[in-house]
């Protein structure tokens, strides 16, 4: 709900700001410059009330069939905490080095030109496209201490497939394509004019990055870091083939979750599910909040 | 050509009946078919992995009567496999029974019961082999699958998964599957890579399919559908079963392919176990035998 009304106030915030040029006088620029507030929330609420709420209303009614007792006794269990420390941290570990290099592949995309790019910039999406099982069969085939890199770092002592860091490529593979492409429509739209600006009044190359063009690609970051978060958390298909699926070392939740609906334990399932649910919207909130947050500081900096 | 049962049962259907029959699938886990039947997918037959997901039709939705395992012969499972061992090619780790996997050193790759309806078949091959065994008894065979899976490097969450795990990535010295599905895996890999060997207990795992009743009297399909599952038993589909590697019920089939199927001491999940249901609660269920083996501490 409250990105539809954002979305209706945005324009008018840039209205008050450059009145001249939007329109010959305040007056009309305060008026909404298209119609259709209306509708367009009425439909912005119909379609995510049909498209999310309802099915998690769904999952939210199955687990209130289940006694308190019952509902901690699943969601709490020794197993179920050591499969929620090992989603988070491995999603919030592949999230946080997708922000990374996904920054990086976004700069490089957007700012040079070099032969192949094209070819380059439609890999990135391959992640999106390929059947997660796919993905992790590959990986595995890869990582498992027979494969081509695992074999090397067997050799090494380092174990990637059927431990939690395998949990993480699989889940740093999938959510590569969340970070770039968030990122590098901000970094288009960058002007360059403000760091050549930035460079004319003496700043070093850091400096600039740091404090002209970080600051301005960072709320993209982290949306691209705040979804890569959330789809990690959900994934079930690449991960179950590199995790290995030992309880309590490299059980992923979904995984669980499964493990419930084998038994035909639909309410042990949702009360897991509940469990991922209410954290990740929380984490979500959360990260939104600190961008809001981070973007005023920032605008209070500036009219300073 | 000429292997696919469905295409059989489809040309037995026009020429006895005149009509034409589009059989549409849908596959997939055990478990997971069996909860997209109860979720509402409008199968008018199930063929599965183990009872359990067709009791669970009954249970959950009265898809289909309590009784169904009485509706056909055999137990409605109208062939049979066994659980077998598939190792590498001149057997370097010596393994010939079910002993054997409980060596140190020896790695055993089978699928996590838990989310695998046929991986359990494996589990209670394990679990009966330790029982019947001189002096066997509920206690030493639990601490026969304990030590067993304690050797277990990878729990996949289903017998695909595992398969790639020992022939794709070479993790493990043994993997415990299917008869039919080593079979398979040998004439896909080559048997100069891959050997069977069949321990001298194994469980009589029976796949057992059923007539939907509830979606067969909406659609107007039972006579169809029941002829479907029935010609399963006829001598040309159990022949087709059999070049599938699945053992035929049929003894005038069977008996042609003993070289096929070498004899093995087989048990069934009635006897040793009591039932699906009895053996769902004691060993997979919550807080069952398979989840004490990983309690955190229970070693």
């Amino acid at each position: 709900m409250s990105q539809a009304v954002s979305i209706e106030e945005a324009p008018l915030a840039d209205a008050e700001r450059m009145p001249a040029a939007v329109g010959p006088g305040r007056a009309r620029a305060r008026r909404r410059l298209l119609p259709g507030f209306r509708m367009t929330l009425g439909i912005t609420l119909l379609y995510l009330g049909f498209m999310v709420l309802l099915p998690l209303s769904a999952l939210a009614l199955k687990a209130s069939t289940m006694s308190g007792n019952v509902f901690w006794g699943t969601a709490a269990s020794a197993r179920a905490l050591a499969s929620y420390r090992l989603s988070f941290g491995a999603s919030f570990a592949a999230a946080a080095v997708n922000a990374v290099f996904g920054l990086i592949v976004a700069w490089v995309l957007v700012r040079y030109r070099f032969p192949g790019k094209r070819l380059f910039d439609a890999l990135i999406d391959l992640p999106f496209a390929l059947p997660t099982a796919v993905a992790g069969i590959a990986l595995t085939f890869l990582y498992s201490p027979r494969g081509w890199i695992g074999a090397i770092l067997a050799k090494a002592g380092i174990e990637i497939a059927f431990t939690p860091v395998g949990v993480m490529v699989a889940l740093t593979f999938i959510g590569l394509p969340f970070v770039v492409r968030t990122v590098q429509p901000v970094l288009e739209d960058l002007d360059r004019e403000v760091e050549e600006a930035a460079a004319c009044l003496g700043a070093t190359g850091l400096q600039t990055f740091r404090r002209v063009i970080f600051p301005t690609v960072l709320p993209a970051v982290a949306t691209g870091f705040a979804l890569a978060f959330a789809r990690a958390l959900g994934e079930y298909g690449s991960v179950v083939f590199i995790s290995g699926n030992m309880p309590m070392r490299t059980e992923i939740a979904p995984l669980l979750i499964v493990t419930r609906l084998e038994q035909y334990d639909y309410a042990g399932a949702t009360a897991i599910a509940v469990v991922l649910l209410v954290s990740s919207f929380a984490l979500l909130l959360l990260i939104n909040g600190l961008q809001a947050w981070g973007a005023r500081a920032e605008r209070a900096e500036a009219r300073s | 050509m000429g292997v696919d049962p469905n295409a059989a049962f489809a040309r037995h259907w026009k020429k006895t009946h005149g009509q034409k029959v589009t059989i549409r699938q849908s596959h997939g886990g055990s478990g997971k078919q069996a909860r997209a039947v109860i979720d509402g997918l409008e199968a008018d037959v199930v063929t599965l992995a183990l009872a359990y997901d067709i009791d669970a039709l009954a249970e959950h939705g009265q898809l289909v009567p309590r009784d169904w395992q009485s509706k056909l012969p055999d137990r409605s499972s109208p062939y049979t496999s066994t659980i077998v061992f598939l190792v590498r090619k001149g057997n370097p780790k010596a393994i010939r029974d079910w002993g054997d996997l409980m060596k140190t050193g020896v790695l055993v790759v089978t699928p996590n019961p838990k989310t695998s309806g046929g991986a359990r078949w494996n589990y209670l091959a394990a679990w009966a082999w330790a029982l019947r065994k001189p002096g066997g008894s509920e206690a030493s065979a639990e601490q026969f699958v304990r030590k067993l899976y304690a050797n277990v490097p990878v729990l996949d969450s289903g017998a695909r998964g595992s398969s790639t795990t020992f022939a794709q990535n070479g993790i493990g010295d043994v993997l415990l599957a299917w008869e039919n599905e080593a079979r398979l895996l040998v004439e896909q890999v080559g048997r100069d890579r891959l050997e069977i060997v069949i321990p001298s207990l194994s469980i009589l795992a029976e796949p057992p399919v059923a007539v939907v009743t509830r979606n067969v009297e909406r659609h107007g399909t039972g006579e169809v559908a029941r002829a479907y599952l029935e010609y399963l038993y006829s001598e040309e589909a159990q022949r087709l079963v059999a070049k599938h590697f699945y053992r035929p019920r049929l003894e005038s089939v069977a008996r042609g392919l003993g070289r096929r199927f070498p004899p093995v001491q087989l048990v069934t999940v009635d006897e040793v176990f009591g039932g699906w249901q009895r053996a769902q609660r004691a060993h997979f269920a919550d807080g069952g035998t398979f989840d004490r083996i990983y309690r955190p501490g229970g070693e």
